[in-house]
């Protein structure tokens, strides 16, 4: 019986077909799955802030978009995956409120996507979908087995990118 | 500066954070039981340190849909404070403060252009009265930024909150205090100040050296 893996908020975990993970209301943090397209090894991170460097207190590496996308790959990796069979589908990095300009948290959801995008990058792991930034929150499912990216967000239709 | 550790907090400063969310909650429910001409009590608030990836459950549900009203403060402390309402009390006070009757919508349900102004004027009031008691109380100056409001799922309004405690740590305090008036009201104060503007607020009071 398959079953649901849950991620909370600056938070990753492994996830292997035919299990499925989610994570629940992303505001402006940002949700990265990555899957072994051949062995559908994946896993899913909740990211919170775009760089560990920027903040003293970074012991939690789930929490970053930097340590958070490097550590769910190389726990990947280890589970027997394989980089360069690895894929990415994002979503979050919502702005919820107006902000003040003078707020550390201005534009933070598009920071922590670009962050997110910056390091994939880096580990040459090619983004295959995203649904990012606006103005609403979304909660994703992810099916290693096929792929599949499922958000949900209130009042709209549930899509699958 | 002293600062507030938030891995190590003492039960006093817990028991002068919730006799603050109590003042502070107490004014707003007056203020709010003014506006819409009914009784309204308050319950006795809660002062909690949560870790990030139980936050959503700690309002009931990660996905649970609520109003959220997010103010910045500015002054001699500085952070953030939200007041969330459930769906349902969020559409019946508009529909009480519009002089229409028991409201009826469906979940997930937007607001209309009108109904949103009204709801964030509620918001302002409300957390504006619960700002006032807190800057008499320790004499310290609060400036409020103007209201900015989002309907959506309770974990995805406190991201927002979050994110400024992820600055600092990996738990976040919440002082929550909720009204109830005959029929269901529920709403939440999160007030989030900086590790710094703690101290001050603690030192005002005169609980911490």
């Amino acid at each position: 019986m398959a079953e649901m893996i849950k991620v909370g908020m600056a938070d990753l975990k492994l996830c292997i077909s035919p299990n499925s993970i989610t994570t629940l209301g992303l505001g402006s943090c940002v949700g990265v799955a990555i899957r072994d397209t051949g062995n559908k090894v994946g896993g899913l991170a909740h990211v919170m802030l775009p760089d560990s460097k920027e903040i003293k207190n970074n012991a939690n590496i789930a929490k970053f978009a930097d340590t958070g996308v490097e550590e769910l790959v190389r726990q990947m990796e280890k589970a027997g995956a394989r980089r360069n069979m690895m894929v990415a589908k994002i979503a979050g990095g919502a702005q919820m409120f107006a902000m003040q300009q003078n707020s550390p948290l201005v534009k933070v959801g598009d920071r922590n996507v670009a962050a997110v995008k910056k390091k994939l990058a880096e580990l040459k792991i090619p983004i295959k979908a995203e649904d990012t930034g606006l103005n609403y929150g979304r909660t994703v499912e992810f099916y290693p087995e096929t792929g599949d990216y499922i958000i949900k967000a209130v009042g709209k239709p549930p899509k699958t990118i | 500066m002293a600062e507030l550790d938030l891995n190590n907090v003492d039960a006093m400063y817990y028991d002068v954070l919730r006799e603050i969310g109590n003042i502070g909650a107490g004014n707003a429910a007056t203020a709010l039981a003014t506006m819409i001409g009914t009784k309204v009590d308050m319950k006795v608030p809660k002062v909690e340190l949560v870790e990030f990836s139980e936050m959503g459950e700690a309002l009931g549900g990660e996905e649970q849909i609520m109003a959220g009203i997010y103010l910045q403060i500015s002054g001699d402390i500085t952070g953030s404070i939200m007041f969330l309402l459930e769906e349902k009390s969020a559409h019946d006070l508009v529909a009480r403060l519009m002089g229409g009757g028991e409201a009826v919508f469906e979940k997930g349900q937007p607001f209309n252009e009108m109904e949103q102004s009204a709801l964030s004027e509620i918001g302002n009031i409300i957390v504006g009265s619960y700002l006032n008691s807190l800057s008499m109380l320790t004499g310290l100056k609060i400036v409020e930024s103007v209201p900015s409001l989002a309907m959506d799922m309770a974990e995805a309004l406190l991201s927002v909150p979050a994110i400024e405690f992820g600055m600092v740590g990996d738990k976040m305090l919440l002082i929550q205090t909720s009204f109830s008036e005959d029929t269901d009201l529920n709403g939440y104060f999160v007030l989030t100040p900086d590790l710094e503007s703690y101290g001050k607020l603690l030192k005002a009071l005169g609980v911490m050296q």
